[in-house]
Protein backbone atom coordinates (compact mmCIF):
# COMPACT_ATOMS: atom_id res chain seq x y z
CA UNK A 1 0.00 0.00 0.00
CA UNK A 2 1.56 3.52 -0.36
CA UNK A 3 1.39 6.15 1.69
CA UNK A 4 0.22 8.65 -0.99
CA UNK A 5 -2.53 10.82 -0.10
CA UNK A 6 -3.93 12.18 -3.81
CA UNK A 7 -6.81 12.29 -4.54
CA UNK A 8 -7.43 9.60 -7.77
CA UNK A 9 -11.70 9.99 -8.16
CA UNK A 10 -13.20 13.16 -6.58
CA UNK A 11 -16.72 13.74 -6.83
CA UNK A 12 -19.25 16.29 -5.48
CA UNK A 13 -23.08 15.63 -5.43
CA UNK A 14 -23.72 13.08 -8.36
CA UNK A 15 -27.47 13.33 -8.84
CA UNK A 16 -29.24 10.85 -11.46
CA UNK A 17 -33.08 9.85 -12.18
CA UNK A 18 -35.04 7.82 -14.56
CA UNK A 19 -38.18 8.88 -15.11
CA UNK A 20 -38.92 9.90 -11.99
CA UNK A 21 -37.14 7.45 -9.57
CA UNK A 22 -34.07 8.86 -7.77
CA UNK A 23 -31.34 6.61 -8.15
CA UNK A 24 -28.66 9.10 -6.94
CA UNK A 25 -29.71 11.62 -4.68
CA UNK A 26 -26.36 13.66 -4.51
CA UNK A 27 -23.03 11.71 -3.51
CA UNK A 28 -19.75 13.12 -2.73
CA UNK A 29 -16.99 10.80 -3.20
CA UNK A 30 -12.72 11.38 -2.15
CA UNK A 31 -10.80 7.92 -3.44
CA UNK A 32 -7.47 7.98 -2.43
CA UNK A 33 -4.98 7.03 -4.98
CA UNK A 34 -3.71 3.46 -4.58
CA UNK A 35 -6.53 2.30 -1.86
CA UNK A 36 -9.85 0.15 -2.21
CA UNK A 37 -13.12 2.08 -1.82
CA UNK A 38 -15.65 -0.24 -1.11
CA UNK A 39 -19.32 1.04 -2.13
CA UNK A 40 -21.43 -1.17 -0.04
CA UNK A 41 -25.62 -1.64 -0.26
CA UNK A 42 -28.87 -3.83 -0.93
CA UNK A 43 -29.73 -4.01 -4.90
CA UNK A 44 -30.74 -0.99 -6.18
CA UNK A 45 -29.14 1.60 -3.86
CA UNK A 46 -27.54 2.93 -6.68
CA UNK A 47 -24.10 1.35 -6.74
CA UNK A 48 -24.19 0.16 -10.28
CA UNK A 49 -25.42 3.91 -11.42
CA UNK A 50 -22.65 5.32 -9.73
CA UNK A 51 -19.88 3.12 -11.53
CA UNK A 52 -21.57 3.91 -14.71
CA UNK A 53 -21.38 7.82 -14.08
CA UNK A 54 -17.33 7.97 -13.00
CA UNK A 55 -16.74 5.06 -15.97
CA UNK A 56 -17.80 7.52 -18.39
CA UNK A 57 -20.82 5.58 -19.44
CA UNK A 58 -23.45 7.20 -18.62
CA UNK A 59 -23.77 11.32 -17.84
CA UNK A 60 -25.04 12.22 -14.76
CA UNK A 61 -28.50 14.57 -14.15
CA UNK A 62 -25.81 16.95 -11.63
CA UNK A 63 -22.91 17.35 -9.96
CA UNK A 64 -19.13 16.93 -11.08
CA UNK A 65 -16.29 13.83 -11.04
CA UNK A 66 -12.91 14.15 -12.14
CA UNK A 67 -10.62 10.90 -12.12
CA UNK A 68 -6.65 12.23 -11.03
CA UNK A 69 -7.93 15.83 -12.21
CA UNK A 70 -10.03 15.34 -15.74
CA UNK A 71 -13.40 15.92 -15.45
CA UNK A 72 -16.16 13.16 -16.63
CA UNK A 73 -17.98 15.36 -18.88
CA UNK A 74 -15.02 17.90 -20.48
CA UNK A 75 -12.52 15.10 -21.21
CA UNK A 76 -14.68 11.91 -21.60
CA UNK A 77 -11.38 10.16 -23.32
CA UNK A 78 -8.44 11.28 -21.38
CA UNK A 79 -10.62 9.47 -18.22
CA UNK A 80 -11.41 6.43 -20.50
CA UNK A 81 -7.47 6.11 -20.64
CA UNK A 82 -6.98 5.97 -16.97
CA UNK A 83 -10.13 3.59 -16.28
CA UNK A 84 -10.62 0.32 -16.53
CA UNK A 85 -14.28 -1.12 -15.74
CA UNK A 86 -15.24 -4.67 -15.11
CA UNK A 87 -19.06 -4.73 -14.71
CA UNK A 88 -21.56 -7.16 -12.95
CA UNK A 89 -22.90 -8.39 -16.18
CA UNK A 90 -19.46 -9.96 -17.85
CA UNK A 91 -18.34 -7.68 -20.54
CA UNK A 92 -16.33 -10.07 -22.62
CA UNK A 93 -17.29 -11.80 -26.45
CA UNK A 94 -18.88 -15.02 -25.96
CA UNK A 95 -17.70 -16.18 -29.78
CA UNK A 96 -14.18 -15.57 -29.46
CA UNK A 97 -11.40 -17.34 -27.26
CA UNK A 98 -9.68 -15.78 -24.05
CA UNK A 99 -6.78 -14.86 -26.28
CA UNK A 100 -8.95 -13.65 -29.23
CA UNK A 101 -10.85 -11.49 -26.33
CA UNK A 102 -7.32 -10.11 -24.99
CA UNK A 103 -5.76 -9.51 -28.58
CA UNK A 104 -9.25 -7.59 -29.54
CA UNK A 105 -8.07 -5.09 -26.07
CA UNK A 106 -4.78 -4.83 -26.99
CA UNK A 107 -5.72 -3.68 -29.99
CA UNK A 108 -8.00 -1.15 -28.87
CA UNK A 109 -5.49 -0.22 -26.40
CA UNK A 110 -3.03 0.29 -29.05
CA UNK A 111 -0.27 -1.46 -28.08
CA UNK A 112 2.32 -2.27 -30.65
CA UNK A 113 2.13 -6.35 -31.33
CA UNK A 114 4.72 -6.87 -29.47
CA UNK A 115 3.93 -5.10 -26.52
CA UNK A 116 0.36 -6.49 -26.63
CA UNK A 117 1.74 -9.93 -26.73
CA UNK A 118 3.86 -10.44 -23.87
CA UNK A 119 1.12 -8.22 -21.89
CA UNK A 120 -1.09 -10.99 -22.97
CA UNK A 121 0.80 -13.97 -22.12
CA UNK A 122 1.87 -12.58 -18.45
CA UNK A 123 -2.23 -11.93 -18.06
CA UNK A 124 -2.94 -15.29 -19.11
CA UNK A 125 -0.52 -16.76 -17.30
CA UNK A 126 -1.47 -14.33 -13.77
CA UNK A 127 -4.67 -15.27 -13.88
CA UNK A 128 -4.33 -19.76 -14.53
CA UNK A 129 -6.09 -19.25 -18.15
CA UNK A 130 -3.02 -20.52 -20.63
CA UNK A 131 -4.73 -23.70 -21.14
CA UNK A 132 -7.85 -22.22 -21.48
CA UNK A 133 -6.92 -19.69 -23.94
CA UNK A 134 -7.91 -21.36 -26.94
CA UNK A 135 -11.35 -22.53 -26.44
CA UNK A 136 -14.17 -19.55 -26.95
CA UNK A 137 -14.94 -18.03 -24.07
CA UNK A 138 -18.89 -19.37 -24.10
CA UNK A 139 -17.53 -22.60 -22.52
CA UNK A 140 -16.16 -21.15 -19.83
CA UNK A 141 -16.77 -21.45 -15.94
CA UNK A 142 -18.35 -18.23 -14.03
CA UNK A 143 -15.06 -17.72 -12.25
CA UNK A 144 -12.58 -17.88 -15.45
CA UNK A 145 -14.90 -15.61 -17.27
CA UNK A 146 -14.93 -13.15 -13.99
CA UNK A 147 -11.03 -13.98 -14.10
CA UNK A 148 -11.05 -12.87 -18.22
CA UNK A 149 -13.06 -10.39 -17.95
CA UNK A 150 -10.95 -8.82 -15.44
CA UNK A 151 -7.98 -9.49 -17.25
CA UNK A 152 -9.21 -7.98 -20.43
CA UNK A 153 -10.12 -4.76 -18.17
CA UNK A 154 -5.96 -4.82 -16.71
CA UNK A 155 -4.60 -5.23 -20.58
CA UNK A 156 -4.19 -1.40 -20.84
CA UNK A 157 -3.14 -1.03 -17.43
CA UNK A 158 -5.70 1.28 -15.91
CA UNK A 159 -4.67 3.61 -12.62
CA UNK A 160 -8.14 3.36 -11.72
CA UNK A 161 -10.44 -0.39 -11.78
CA UNK A 162 -14.14 -0.24 -11.03
CA UNK A 163 -14.99 -3.51 -10.13
CA UNK A 164 -18.54 -3.73 -9.75
CA UNK A 165 -19.49 -6.43 -7.93
CA UNK A 166 -16.65 -8.45 -9.28
CA UNK A 167 -17.60 -11.45 -7.00
CA UNK A 168 -21.73 -11.68 -7.32
CA UNK A 169 -22.35 -15.62 -8.16
CA UNK A 170 -18.95 -16.91 -8.03
CA UNK A 171 -18.41 -19.81 -5.35
CA UNK A 172 -16.19 -19.46 -1.99
CA UNK A 173 -13.15 -20.50 -3.81
CA UNK A 174 -12.96 -18.05 -6.99
CA UNK A 175 -14.15 -15.31 -4.57
CA UNK A 176 -11.04 -16.01 -2.70
CA UNK A 177 -8.84 -16.21 -6.05
CA UNK A 178 -10.63 -12.60 -6.91
CA UNK A 179 -9.92 -11.41 -3.35
CA UNK A 180 -5.81 -12.10 -3.77
CA UNK A 181 -6.16 -10.74 -7.07
CA UNK A 182 -7.31 -7.36 -6.30
CA UNK A 183 -5.13 -7.36 -3.26
CA UNK A 184 -2.03 -7.63 -5.55
CA UNK A 185 -3.48 -4.78 -7.50
CA UNK A 186 -3.38 -2.72 -4.95
CA UNK A 187 -0.53 -3.56 -4.00
CA UNK A 188 0.97 -2.17 -7.54
CA UNK A 189 -0.43 1.14 -6.84
CA UNK A 190 -3.66 1.20 -8.82
CA UNK A 191 -6.63 2.76 -6.97
CA UNK A 192 -10.30 0.41 -6.86
CA UNK A 193 -13.64 1.18 -6.24
CA UNK A 194 -15.35 -1.54 -5.79
CA UNK A 195 -19.46 -2.32 -5.55
CA UNK A 196 -20.27 -5.21 -3.18
CA UNK A 197 -23.45 -6.31 -1.34
CA UNK A 198 -21.41 -8.50 0.41
CA UNK A 199 -20.05 -6.95 3.80
CA UNK A 200 -17.39 -9.50 4.03
CA UNK A 201 -15.68 -8.59 0.91
CA UNK A 202 -15.37 -5.05 2.09
CA UNK A 203 -14.50 -5.97 5.30
CA UNK A 204 -11.63 -7.85 3.62
CA UNK A 205 -10.25 -5.95 1.08
CA UNK A 206 -11.30 -2.62 1.74
CA UNK A 207 -8.93 0.76 3.05
CA UNK A 208 -12.34 2.71 3.46
CA UNK A 209 -16.23 1.98 3.09
CA UNK A 210 -19.39 3.70 1.83
CA UNK A 211 -22.74 2.82 2.62
CA UNK A 212 -25.64 3.38 0.00
CA UNK A 213 -28.96 3.38 0.64
CA UNK A 214 -31.87 4.77 -1.46
CA UNK A 215 -29.21 7.06 -3.82
CA UNK A 216 -27.53 8.71 -0.95
CA UNK A 217 -24.46 7.84 1.44
CA UNK A 218 -25.09 7.18 4.96
CA UNK A 219 -21.98 6.35 6.63
CA UNK A 220 -18.14 6.22 5.75
CA UNK A 221 -15.53 5.23 6.86
CA UNK A 222 -12.47 2.83 7.70
CA UNK A 223 -14.55 -0.77 8.35
CA UNK A 224 -13.13 -0.10 11.85
CA UNK A 225 -14.31 3.53 12.03
CA UNK A 226 -17.68 1.79 11.07
CA UNK A 227 -17.91 -0.38 13.33
CA UNK A 228 -17.08 1.82 16.14
CA UNK A 229 -20.28 3.70 15.03
CA UNK A 230 -22.75 0.90 16.89
CA UNK A 231 -22.45 -0.53 20.21
CA UNK A 232 -23.61 -4.48 20.37
CA UNK A 233 -20.05 -6.24 21.28
CA UNK A 234 -21.38 -8.97 23.98
CA UNK A 235 -20.51 -12.33 25.44
CA UNK A 236 -23.69 -14.94 24.84
CA UNK A 237 -23.68 -17.00 27.67
CA UNK A 238 -25.54 -20.36 27.24
CA UNK A 239 -27.23 -22.23 30.40
CA UNK A 240 -28.21 -26.08 31.01
CA UNK A 241 -31.39 -24.76 33.08
CA UNK A 242 -33.13 -21.96 35.19
CA UNK A 243 -31.21 -22.05 38.28
CA UNK A 244 -27.63 -21.30 36.56
CA UNK A 245 -29.55 -18.54 34.40
CA UNK A 246 -30.73 -16.96 37.51
CA UNK A 247 -27.57 -16.88 39.49
CA UNK A 248 -25.30 -15.42 36.84
CA UNK A 249 -27.61 -12.91 35.91
CA UNK A 250 -27.38 -11.83 39.56
CA UNK A 251 -23.56 -11.20 39.38
CA UNK A 252 -23.91 -9.14 35.90
CA UNK A 253 -26.67 -7.04 36.80
CA UNK A 254 -25.91 -5.17 33.35
CA UNK A 255 -26.63 -8.73 31.52
CA UNK A 256 -29.64 -9.01 29.55
CA UNK A 257 -31.44 -12.46 30.14
CA UNK A 258 -33.46 -14.44 27.67
CA UNK A 259 -35.70 -16.54 29.39
CA UNK A 260 -36.87 -18.79 26.26
CA UNK A 261 -33.26 -19.16 25.23
CA UNK A 262 -31.55 -20.07 28.81
CA UNK A 263 -29.04 -17.18 27.34
CA UNK A 264 -27.47 -14.20 29.18
CA UNK A 265 -26.05 -11.33 27.08
CA UNK A 266 -23.23 -9.65 29.06
CA UNK A 267 -21.77 -6.49 27.20
CA UNK A 268 -18.52 -6.78 26.26
CA UNK A 269 -15.77 -5.77 23.84
CA UNK A 270 -14.74 -9.20 22.76
CA UNK A 271 -10.86 -8.71 23.53
CA UNK A 272 -9.35 -11.37 25.80
CA UNK A 273 -8.38 -9.72 28.50
CA UNK A 274 -12.59 -8.70 29.30
CA UNK A 275 -13.13 -12.41 28.58
CA UNK A 276 -10.75 -13.76 31.28
CA UNK A 277 -12.28 -11.29 33.75
CA UNK A 278 -15.23 -12.84 32.51
CA UNK A 279 -14.34 -16.27 33.30
CA UNK A 280 -12.82 -15.53 36.61
CA UNK A 281 -16.38 -13.51 37.70
CA UNK A 282 -17.55 -16.78 36.58
CA UNK A 283 -15.20 -19.04 38.43
CA UNK A 284 -16.15 -17.09 41.64
CA UNK A 285 -19.68 -17.17 41.72
CA UNK A 286 -19.49 -20.72 41.07
CA UNK A 287 -21.82 -20.93 38.07
CA UNK A 288 -21.44 -23.57 35.33
CA UNK A 289 -22.38 -22.23 32.32
CA UNK A 290 -23.45 -24.76 29.18
CA UNK A 291 -21.65 -22.69 26.58
CA UNK A 292 -20.24 -19.43 25.40
CA UNK A 293 -20.38 -17.68 22.26
CA UNK A 294 -18.76 -14.00 21.79
CA UNK A 295 -20.19 -11.65 19.66
CA UNK A 296 -18.16 -8.57 18.04
CA UNK A 297 -19.87 -5.93 15.52
CA UNK A 298 -19.48 -6.59 12.05
CA UNK A 299 -19.91 -4.28 9.01
CA UNK A 300 -23.44 -6.10 8.85
CA UNK A 301 -24.61 -4.62 12.40
CA UNK A 302 -23.59 -1.17 11.08
CA UNK A 303 -25.62 -1.52 7.99
CA UNK A 304 -28.47 -3.03 9.58
CA UNK A 305 -28.49 0.04 12.30
CA UNK A 306 -28.03 2.47 10.17
CA UNK A 307 -30.82 1.36 7.74
CA UNK A 308 -32.82 -0.30 10.05
CA UNK A 309 -33.12 2.96 12.51
CA UNK A 310 -33.86 5.59 10.86
CA UNK A 311 -33.19 8.01 13.52
CA UNK A 312 -29.51 7.10 14.05
CA UNK A 313 -28.22 9.87 11.87
CA UNK A 314 -29.87 12.86 12.88
CA UNK A 315 -33.20 12.38 11.36
CA UNK A 316 -32.27 11.17 7.79
CA UNK A 317 -35.24 9.72 6.09
CA UNK A 318 -33.82 6.84 4.71
CA UNK A 319 -36.33 4.82 4.02
CA UNK A 320 -38.32 7.35 2.64
CA UNK A 321 -36.55 8.84 -0.87
CA UNK A 322 -37.12 12.66 -0.88
CA UNK A 323 -36.69 13.38 -4.50
CA UNK A 324 -37.54 17.33 -3.33
CA UNK A 325 -34.44 19.57 -2.38
CA UNK B 1 -2.24 9.51 -33.16
CA UNK B 2 -5.09 11.50 -35.04
CA UNK B 3 -8.66 10.99 -35.08
CA UNK B 4 -8.64 9.86 -38.67
CA UNK B 5 -5.86 6.95 -38.34
CA UNK B 6 -7.52 6.07 -34.97
CA UNK B 7 -10.62 6.01 -36.33
CA UNK B 8 -9.15 3.81 -39.04
CA UNK B 9 -7.08 1.41 -36.84
CA UNK B 10 -10.30 0.84 -34.25
CA UNK B 11 -12.70 0.28 -37.13
CA UNK B 12 -9.98 -1.99 -38.61
CA UNK B 13 -10.22 -4.14 -34.77
CA UNK B 14 -13.66 -4.22 -34.71
CA UNK B 15 -13.90 -5.68 -38.43
CA UNK B 16 -11.61 -8.10 -37.19
CA UNK B 17 -14.04 -9.22 -34.62
CA UNK B 18 -16.78 -9.14 -36.41
CA UNK B 19 -15.12 -11.89 -39.25
CA UNK B 20 -13.90 -13.53 -36.47
CA UNK B 21 -17.67 -13.84 -35.78
CA UNK B 22 -19.16 -14.91 -38.99
CA UNK B 23 -15.80 -17.17 -38.99
CA UNK B 24 -16.88 -18.93 -36.63
CA UNK B 25 -20.91 -18.99 -36.74
CA UNK B 26 -21.29 -19.49 -40.81
CA UNK B 27 -24.90 -20.52 -40.42
CA UNK B 28 -26.07 -17.16 -40.42
CA UNK B 29 -24.11 -16.14 -44.01
CA UNK B 30 -25.28 -19.28 -45.17
CA UNK B 31 -29.10 -18.81 -44.33
CA UNK B 32 -28.45 -15.35 -45.75
CA UNK B 33 -27.62 -16.47 -49.14
CA UNK B 34 -30.14 -19.43 -48.67
CA UNK B 35 -33.22 -16.92 -49.00
CA UNK B 36 -32.29 -15.56 -52.56
CA UNK B 37 -31.30 -18.67 -54.04
CA UNK B 38 -34.24 -20.49 -53.17
CA UNK B 39 -36.65 -17.45 -54.58
CA UNK B 40 -34.13 -17.19 -57.38
CA UNK B 41 -34.98 -21.17 -58.54
CA UNK B 42 -38.81 -21.04 -57.61
CA UNK B 43 -39.05 -17.90 -59.56
CA UNK B 44 -36.97 -19.28 -62.44
CA UNK B 45 -38.16 -23.21 -62.17
CA UNK B 46 -41.97 -22.73 -61.09
CA UNK B 47 -43.07 -19.23 -62.05
CA UNK B 48 -40.30 -18.48 -64.91
CA UNK B 49 -42.10 -20.26 -67.89
CA UNK B 50 -45.44 -18.28 -67.17
CA UNK B 51 -43.76 -14.75 -66.22
CA UNK B 52 -41.27 -15.21 -69.39
CA UNK B 53 -44.39 -15.13 -71.86
CA UNK B 54 -45.59 -12.18 -69.90
CA UNK B 55 -41.72 -9.92 -71.19
CA UNK B 56 -42.95 -10.45 -74.41
CA UNK B 57 -43.96 -12.13 -77.09
CA UNK B 58 -41.18 -14.47 -77.90
CA UNK B 59 -39.97 -13.95 -73.99
CA UNK B 60 -39.33 -17.59 -72.13
CA UNK B 61 -37.84 -18.79 -69.34
CA UNK B 62 -34.08 -18.41 -70.09
CA UNK B 63 -35.52 -14.52 -70.67
CA UNK B 64 -36.97 -14.46 -67.80
CA UNK B 65 -34.18 -15.95 -65.86
CA UNK B 66 -32.31 -12.40 -67.31
CA UNK B 67 -34.78 -10.43 -65.98
CA UNK B 68 -35.20 -11.46 -62.36
CA UNK B 69 -31.61 -12.10 -61.74
CA UNK B 70 -30.98 -7.97 -60.53
CA UNK B 71 -34.30 -8.25 -58.43
CA UNK B 72 -32.75 -11.58 -56.89
CA UNK B 73 -29.31 -9.66 -56.11
CA UNK B 74 -31.21 -7.35 -54.01
CA UNK B 75 -33.13 -9.63 -52.46
CA UNK B 76 -29.79 -10.93 -51.03
CA UNK B 77 -28.90 -7.49 -49.96
CA UNK B 78 -31.71 -7.28 -48.52
CA UNK B 79 -31.80 -10.45 -46.90
CA UNK B 80 -28.13 -9.77 -45.65
CA UNK B 81 -29.30 -6.44 -44.27
CA UNK B 82 -31.61 -8.40 -42.09
CA UNK B 83 -28.93 -10.21 -40.87
CA UNK B 84 -27.30 -7.38 -40.02
CA UNK B 85 -29.85 -5.48 -37.91
CA UNK B 86 -30.21 -9.10 -36.13
CA UNK B 87 -26.64 -9.40 -34.82
CA UNK B 88 -25.99 -5.81 -34.20
CA UNK B 89 -28.83 -5.95 -31.61
CA UNK B 90 -27.38 -8.95 -30.39
CA UNK B 91 -24.45 -7.57 -29.91
CA UNK B 92 -25.43 -4.68 -27.79
CA UNK B 93 -27.34 -6.77 -25.72
CA UNK B 94 -23.58 -8.03 -24.77
CA UNK B 95 -21.93 -6.89 -21.84
CA UNK B 96 -18.44 -6.31 -24.14
CA UNK B 97 -20.32 -3.22 -25.74
CA UNK B 98 -20.24 -1.43 -22.17
CA UNK B 99 -16.80 -2.10 -22.05
CA UNK B 100 -15.92 -0.50 -25.49
CA UNK B 101 -17.71 2.61 -24.53
CA UNK B 102 -15.69 3.06 -21.42
CA UNK B 103 -12.40 2.71 -23.60
CA UNK B 104 -10.39 5.69 -25.15
CA UNK B 105 -11.62 4.47 -28.99
CA UNK B 106 -13.05 5.64 -31.85
CA UNK B 107 -16.54 5.78 -30.29
CA UNK B 108 -18.65 4.52 -33.81
CA UNK B 109 -15.30 1.85 -34.52
CA UNK B 110 -18.50 -0.72 -33.32
CA UNK B 111 -20.64 0.51 -35.63
CA UNK B 112 -18.03 0.64 -38.61
CA UNK B 113 -16.95 -2.90 -37.58
CA UNK B 114 -20.26 -4.35 -38.38
CA UNK B 115 -20.65 -2.08 -41.91
CA UNK B 116 -17.41 -3.47 -42.74
CA UNK B 117 -18.24 -7.23 -41.92
CA UNK B 118 -21.50 -7.12 -43.50
CA UNK B 119 -20.14 -5.34 -46.57
CA UNK B 120 -17.51 -7.93 -47.30
CA UNK B 121 -20.13 -10.66 -46.07
CA UNK B 122 -22.46 -9.43 -48.27
CA UNK B 123 -20.45 -9.18 -51.76
CA UNK B 124 -19.57 -12.64 -51.07
CA UNK B 125 -23.09 -13.66 -51.03
CA UNK B 126 -23.72 -11.53 -54.03
CA UNK B 127 -21.32 -13.23 -55.87
CA UNK B 128 -22.35 -16.72 -54.54
CA UNK B 129 -25.65 -16.12 -56.27
CA UNK B 130 -24.53 -14.38 -59.29
CA UNK B 131 -22.78 -17.79 -59.88
CA UNK B 132 -26.14 -19.86 -58.93
CA UNK B 133 -27.83 -17.49 -61.56
CA UNK B 134 -25.30 -17.69 -64.29
CA UNK B 135 -25.34 -21.90 -63.57
CA UNK B 136 -29.29 -21.55 -64.46
CA UNK B 137 -28.99 -19.83 -67.81
CA UNK B 138 -28.99 -16.38 -66.34
CA UNK B 139 -26.62 -14.93 -69.61
CA UNK B 140 -25.73 -11.16 -69.31
CA UNK B 141 -24.06 -9.58 -72.04
CA UNK B 142 -21.72 -6.92 -69.71
CA UNK B 143 -18.27 -6.27 -70.30
CA UNK B 144 -15.32 -5.83 -67.72
CA UNK B 145 -16.52 -1.93 -67.13
CA UNK B 146 -19.84 -2.72 -67.05
CA UNK B 147 -19.16 -5.38 -64.09
CA UNK B 148 -17.34 -2.82 -62.26
CA UNK B 149 -20.33 -0.85 -61.91
CA UNK B 150 -22.60 -3.10 -61.12
CA UNK B 151 -20.35 -4.39 -58.22
CA UNK B 152 -19.65 -0.30 -57.55
CA UNK B 153 -24.15 0.08 -57.45
CA UNK B 154 -24.36 -3.08 -55.56
CA UNK B 155 -21.54 -2.25 -52.30
CA UNK B 156 -22.92 1.62 -52.75
CA UNK B 157 -26.94 -0.17 -52.18
CA UNK B 158 -25.45 -2.61 -49.29
CA UNK B 159 -23.58 0.07 -47.88
CA UNK B 160 -26.54 2.51 -47.24
CA UNK B 161 -28.60 -0.53 -46.62
CA UNK B 162 -26.07 -1.83 -43.78
CA UNK B 163 -26.12 1.45 -42.27
CA UNK B 164 -30.17 1.47 -42.18
CA UNK B 165 -30.02 -1.82 -40.88
CA UNK B 166 -27.47 -0.90 -38.61
CA UNK B 167 -30.33 1.85 -37.11
CA UNK B 168 -32.89 -0.58 -37.03
CA UNK B 169 -30.44 -2.90 -35.06
CA UNK B 170 -29.78 0.19 -32.52
CA UNK B 171 -33.59 1.53 -32.36
CA UNK B 172 -34.72 -2.71 -31.69
CA UNK B 173 -35.15 -3.15 -28.10
CA UNK B 174 -34.66 -6.72 -28.37
CA UNK B 175 -33.54 -8.99 -30.97
CA UNK B 176 -37.02 -9.82 -32.53
CA UNK B 177 -37.99 -6.83 -33.25
CA UNK B 178 -34.67 -6.19 -34.88
CA UNK B 179 -35.24 -9.15 -36.94
CA UNK B 180 -39.09 -7.95 -37.93
CA UNK B 181 -38.32 -4.22 -38.40
CA UNK B 182 -36.40 -4.84 -41.93
CA UNK B 183 -39.07 -7.17 -42.91
CA UNK B 184 -41.16 -4.40 -45.49
CA UNK B 185 -37.51 -3.86 -47.10
CA UNK B 186 -37.84 -7.72 -48.50
CA UNK B 187 -40.96 -6.58 -50.20
CA UNK B 188 -39.65 -3.36 -52.01
CA UNK B 189 -38.34 -5.33 -54.45
CA UNK B 190 -40.96 -7.26 -55.65
CA UNK B 191 -42.96 -3.41 -55.75
CA UNK B 192 -41.11 -2.37 -58.28
CA UNK B 193 -39.30 -3.78 -61.00
CA UNK B 194 -38.11 -6.81 -59.31
CA UNK B 195 -40.06 -9.64 -60.45
CA UNK B 196 -42.67 -8.01 -63.47
CA UNK B 197 -42.06 -4.91 -65.18
CA UNK B 198 -43.71 -2.16 -63.56
CA UNK B 199 -46.33 -1.22 -66.44
CA UNK B 200 -48.13 -4.73 -65.76
CA UNK B 201 -48.88 -3.14 -62.83
CA UNK B 202 -52.45 -0.91 -61.41
CA UNK B 203 -51.96 2.71 -61.69
CA UNK B 204 -51.39 3.36 -57.52
CA UNK B 205 -48.67 0.43 -57.27
CA UNK B 206 -47.10 1.38 -60.45
CA UNK B 207 -47.16 4.97 -59.27
CA UNK B 208 -44.94 3.72 -55.84
CA UNK B 209 -43.12 0.94 -58.33
CA UNK B 210 -41.66 3.51 -60.30
CA UNK B 211 -41.00 6.03 -57.70
CA UNK B 212 -39.35 3.96 -55.01
CA UNK B 213 -35.68 3.50 -54.61
CA UNK B 214 -35.26 -0.02 -55.54
CA UNK B 215 -36.68 0.13 -59.32
CA UNK B 216 -34.18 2.82 -60.04
CA UNK B 217 -31.12 0.34 -58.42
CA UNK B 218 -32.39 -2.62 -60.04
CA UNK B 219 -33.16 -0.53 -63.39
CA UNK B 220 -29.52 0.08 -63.45
CA UNK B 221 -28.61 -3.59 -62.78
CA UNK B 222 -30.22 -4.86 -65.55
CA UNK B 223 -29.17 -2.11 -68.10
CA UNK B 224 -25.95 -2.62 -67.22
CA UNK B 225 -26.32 -6.52 -66.95
CA UNK B 226 -28.16 -7.15 -69.88
CA UNK B 227 -26.65 -3.68 -72.24
CA UNK B 228 -30.34 -1.97 -72.15
CA UNK B 229 -29.20 0.87 -71.13
CA UNK B 230 -29.57 2.80 -67.91
CA UNK B 231 -30.73 6.25 -69.04
CA UNK B 232 -31.22 8.14 -65.86
CA UNK B 233 -31.85 5.30 -63.24
CA UNK B 234 -28.25 5.01 -63.04
CA UNK B 235 -27.62 9.03 -61.34
CA UNK B 236 -31.02 8.64 -59.37
CA UNK B 237 -29.70 5.16 -58.07
CA UNK B 238 -26.87 6.77 -56.64
CA UNK B 239 -28.81 9.69 -55.34
CA UNK B 240 -30.75 7.03 -53.35
CA UNK B 241 -27.29 5.24 -52.20
CA UNK B 242 -26.02 8.54 -50.90
CA UNK B 243 -29.44 9.82 -49.63
CA UNK B 244 -30.09 6.76 -47.36
CA UNK B 245 -26.05 6.13 -46.58
CA UNK B 246 -26.11 9.86 -44.62
CA UNK B 247 -29.41 9.91 -43.07
CA UNK B 248 -28.82 6.14 -41.54
CA UNK B 249 -25.26 6.53 -40.41
CA UNK B 250 -26.51 9.97 -38.72
CA UNK B 251 -29.15 8.08 -37.06
CA UNK B 252 -27.27 5.47 -36.17
CA UNK B 253 -24.80 7.02 -34.48
CA UNK B 254 -27.09 9.31 -32.68
CA UNK B 255 -28.77 6.22 -31.46
CA UNK B 256 -25.42 4.97 -30.45
CA UNK B 257 -24.23 7.80 -28.58
CA UNK B 258 -27.35 8.22 -26.36
CA UNK B 259 -27.39 7.14 -22.81
CA UNK B 260 -29.21 3.84 -22.16
CA UNK B 261 -30.96 3.52 -18.76
CA UNK B 262 -28.71 0.40 -16.84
Amino acid sequence: MTSSTKPAIVATDLRKSYGDKVVLDGIDLMITEGTIFALLGPNGAGKTTTVQILSTLVNADGGTARVFGHDLTREPDAVRELIGVTGQFSAVDNLLTGRENLNLMADLCHLDRAAGRRRITDLLDQFDLVEAAGKPVSTYSGGMRRRLDLAMTLVGEPRVIFLDEPTTGLDPRSRRAMWQIIRALVAEGVTILLTTQYLEEADQLADRVAFLDHGRLIAEGTPRELKRLIPGGHVVLHFADQEGLDTAARTFVTATRDEAALTLQVPSDGGVGSLRALLDQLDRGSISVAGLSVHTPDLDDVFLALTGQPDIRAGRPDHERSAAR
Amino acid sequence: MSTLSLAARDSGTMLRRNLLHMRRYPSMTLLLIGIPVILLLLFVYVFGGTLGAGLGPSGDRSDYANYVTPGILLITVVSAAQGTAISVAMDMTEGIIARFRTMAIFRPSVLTGHVLGSLIQTMLGLAAVTGVALLIGFRPTAGPVEWLAVIGVLAMITFALTWLSVALGLVSDSVETASNLPMPLILLPFLGSGFVPTDSMPTPVRWFADYQPFTPVMETLRGLLLGSGIGADGIIAVGWCLVISVLSFLWAKNLYNRNRAA
